[in-house]
């Protein structure tokens, strides 16, 4: 099952480059077109699930906007 | 500590030494070399910074890296590498921290020549870099007032974080004579409450020149002229010779002042009642003290190796109360004092009057001898 | 969130200023790797910033270190001043192309050459983004910008200067390599580069400069991901990227 994951892109810097849409490797996000930041962005979000967690939307955001989170995985203990 | 022979440019150079000097960032140019040469060697000894850049503009550059650290830190030049370096010193003044530049003057405009002259009086004095800021200036007439003026120079840029020049002509920089150099004082840093030198332990600090909202600009030009304002009223030096009873007054600074001091003294073996006042401070210029002699003068010469710059401060101090008459030697040209006792004779003879211009009639009389 | 389910956040080497740069630009990228490596090397607090003249001259308001800002190309010639009276602690410049390949030339190339202790972070989007998309020292031939209109015709104004391979055959520089912000796995390369490039500072092995190929969307007229494509299809073939210069003492870091 693949990892699951989720993103935080703050209002504060998102200017809706959308750099990390393209580079999204599982196509996940998009610009929110129905919300504006103070400074007048469409942010980017993600719009469907399937984000893993990968952090590749934060290593090519020129703002250090995204914050990116993983459901911790639990070492299941192995029966003897 | 007992006198030594020192020649001009390396007492210069020891004497910022002694003040604590600890890094100089400087570039070969006639007639400063000895200084940049002296610190080549004497830095190092003492485990300070010595760079030889690659430009006047690159020396001026690491100056303003260092300064902003808050240690003493110096260059020197000679007029076509002080030109170069009058954007650095904008930016310097901009950014309101202490820095010392020496200025061993050349006859110039352009290359010119190798040649004492003080014909960069106005670049110092009013500025040169861009922007409007103020800076101080001194003018030493000997090797030992040279040495006496380093200290003095670090001290006042600190105190005001402002630009220090020290201007002297390249006679002074080369001239060899017995002076009394301070002790060598171990370095304390100050750790100045401005100063970028990283942020352990408090908060970050920036500084800069840039002030992008003009009203900040305004405020920040503003408060440089408040600070102006307290170098004016407590920083103001100058020599009195025989101004006492003076009825005629000699001004000049530099090695102009020390010609004229000889054609003084003469003057008055012969009975003449004159006097010299010579800046040390052309910036903050004595205007209080000039005004005051203008007071109980008959008519004032200026003598300068320029074609008249400090001239313009004295006429602003006179405002035409009574006639200022002017004798200058350009373009590397030292005067001999016997010129100076020559024009001391001509204040004397009671036929001058107030002229706006006192240049158009020593320009007739320095063509016609030619 | 529970900070186990954390997987990256932005630098706390950032302050919380939102940058000025345009929308899709990589001076924020760089400036991001410059902060995250900075934070790793835990060399915050003894950091002090040289800022250029160009679009990064507000670089100073973006780093949680000391910074000065510098005239036009001399960040090199400030960087030395700070460096040799405070050799303890970590001092980069940052700056464009027009700032270290055109007005400032002779300060680089002499920083290189006497081996400074400093790490340079060199952005080049191939014009002058600040003063509104001039021809730079690194506009490619034939690129229209507003001061070659129709194109840079190398007959008057010159080729491409290759900065990494110029300063790669001074003795006084230790590290110097070309890397791109144009994908994440060049992006992961680029910060490896500038972790290098400040270890090689920490450890007094010379001069260190890490070249960036960069974006300038705004300027070039595209949107930021074609500009992207424009670095991987044009700019990469004029300045290639590669290491020009480890020297075997750095070889030995090991990140």
């Amino acid at each position: 099952m693949a990892v699951k994951g989720w993103i935080e892109v703050s209002d504060t810097y998102c200017k809706g480059c959308e750099l990390c849409i393209s580079a999204c490797p599982q196509g996940v996000m998009e610009l929110d077109m129905a919300r504006l930041t103070p400074k007048g962005y469409h942010p980017a979000h993600t719009f469907k699930e399937g984000c893993t967690g990968c952090a590749i939307c934060a290593i090519v955001c020129p703002d250090a906007a995204i914050t990116v989170f993983r459901e911790t995985t639990k070492a299941v203990p192995v029966p003897a | 500590m007992p006198k030594e022979l020192w020649k001009g440019n390396e007492a210069i150079a020891e004497a910022a030494v002694r003040a604590g000097l600890e890094a100089y960032f400087g570039y070969p140019i006639t007639p400063q070399t000895e200084i940049l040469e002296f610190l080549s060697r004497r830095m190092p000894e003492l485990g300070r910074s010595f760079v030889q850049a690659e430009s006047e503009l690159g020396a001026i550059n690491m100056v303003y890296g260092a300064a902003c650290t808050g240690v003493r830190v110096m260059s020197s030049s000679s007029s076509p590498g002080v030109s170069l370096m009058m954007e650095g010193l904008s930016y310097i003044a901009g950014t309101e921290i202490p820095a010392v530049l020496v200025n061993v003057m050349r006859g110039g405009p352009g290359l010119g020549n190798i040649a004492p002259a003080q014909s960069d009086y106005n670049q110092a004095v009013r500025g040169g870099g861009h922007g409007d800021y103020p800076r101080i200036v001194l003018a030493p007439a000997s090797v030992q007032e040279a040495i006496d003026l380093m200290g003095l120079s670090f001290d006042l840029a600190e105190k005001y974080r402002m630009i220090t020049m020290v201007i002297l002509d390249g006679s002074v920089g080369q001239m060899m004579e017995p002076a009394e150099m301070p002790a060598l004082k171990e370095i304390h840093r100050k750790g100045f409450d401005w100063a970028t030198d990283g942020a352990m332990n408090r908060e970050r600090r920036i500084l800069s020149s840039i002030y992008l909202n003009p009203y900040d600009e305004e405020k920040t030009n503003l408060r440089l002229l408040k600070r102006w304002k307290d170098v004016q009223a407590s920083e103001v030096r100058y020599k009195e010779y025989f101004l006492e009873d003076a009825k005629y007054i000699v001004i000049g600074f530099g090695t102009a002042g020390r010609v004229a001091l000889s054609a003084v003294r003469e003057a008055r073996a012969q009975g003449i009642k004159v006097g010299l006042l010579r800046p040390i401070t052309v910036s903050p210029f004595p205007h209080e003290v000039l005004d005051q002699l203008t007071g109980q003068a008959e008519a004032i010469l200026v003598t300068e190796m320029n074609m008249g710059q400090m001239l313009d401060d004295v006429l602003l101090t006179v405002r035409g109360r009574v006639p200022v008459e002017f004798y200058g030697r350009p373009g590397g040209v030292v005067p001999f004092h016997d010129e100076i006792l020559n024009e001391i004779h001509r204040l004397t003879s009671g036929t001058l009057a107030v002229r706006t211009d006192p240049r158009e009639s020593w320009l007739t009389r320095m063509t016609a001898a030619s | 969130m529970a900070t186990e389910n954390l997987v990256y956040e932005r630098p706390e080497a950032f302050t919380e200023m939102p940058t000025h740069y345009c929308p899709g630009c990589t001076h924020g990228v760089a400036h991001r790797l410059v902060a995250e490596v900075l934070e790793e090397m835990g060399v915050v607090n003894k950091t002090i910033g040289v800022a250029p003249v160009g679009c990064a001259v507000f670089a100073y308001n973006y780093f949680d270190t000391d910074f000065v800002e510098a005239p036009h190309g001399r960040a090199p010639a400030m960087a030395t001043g700070i460096k040799r009276v405070l050799p303890d602690r970590v001092v980069f410049t940052y700056q464009g192309d027009g700032d270290l390949a055109s007005i400032g030339m002779g300060e680089i190339v002499h920083a290189a050459a006497r081996g400074e202790n400093i790490t340079v972070i060199f952005i080049n989007n191939a014009n002058y983004g600040m003063t509104g998309g001039q021809m730079a020292p690194t506009t490619l031939p034939g690129m229209k910008t507003t001061s070659s209109p129709n194109g840079r015709d190398v007959e008057t104004q010159g080729y491409p200067i290759k900065m990494s391979e110029m300063l790669s055959t001074l003795e006084g520089t230790g590290y110097c390599v070309r890397r791109s912000l144009h994908d994440p796995k060049n992006i992961r390369l680029a910060k490896k580069a500038i972790r290098t490039a400040f270890e090689t500072q920490v450890r007094g092995l010379g001069f260190a400069m890490v070249e960036l190929l960069s974006t300038c969307p705004t300027n070039w007229g595209m949107t930021p991901v074609n500009s992207l494509k424009f670095v991987e299809e044009h700019m990469i073939p004029a300045f290639p990227l590669g290491d020009y210069k480890i020297s075997d003492a750095i070889k030995q870091i090991k990140i």
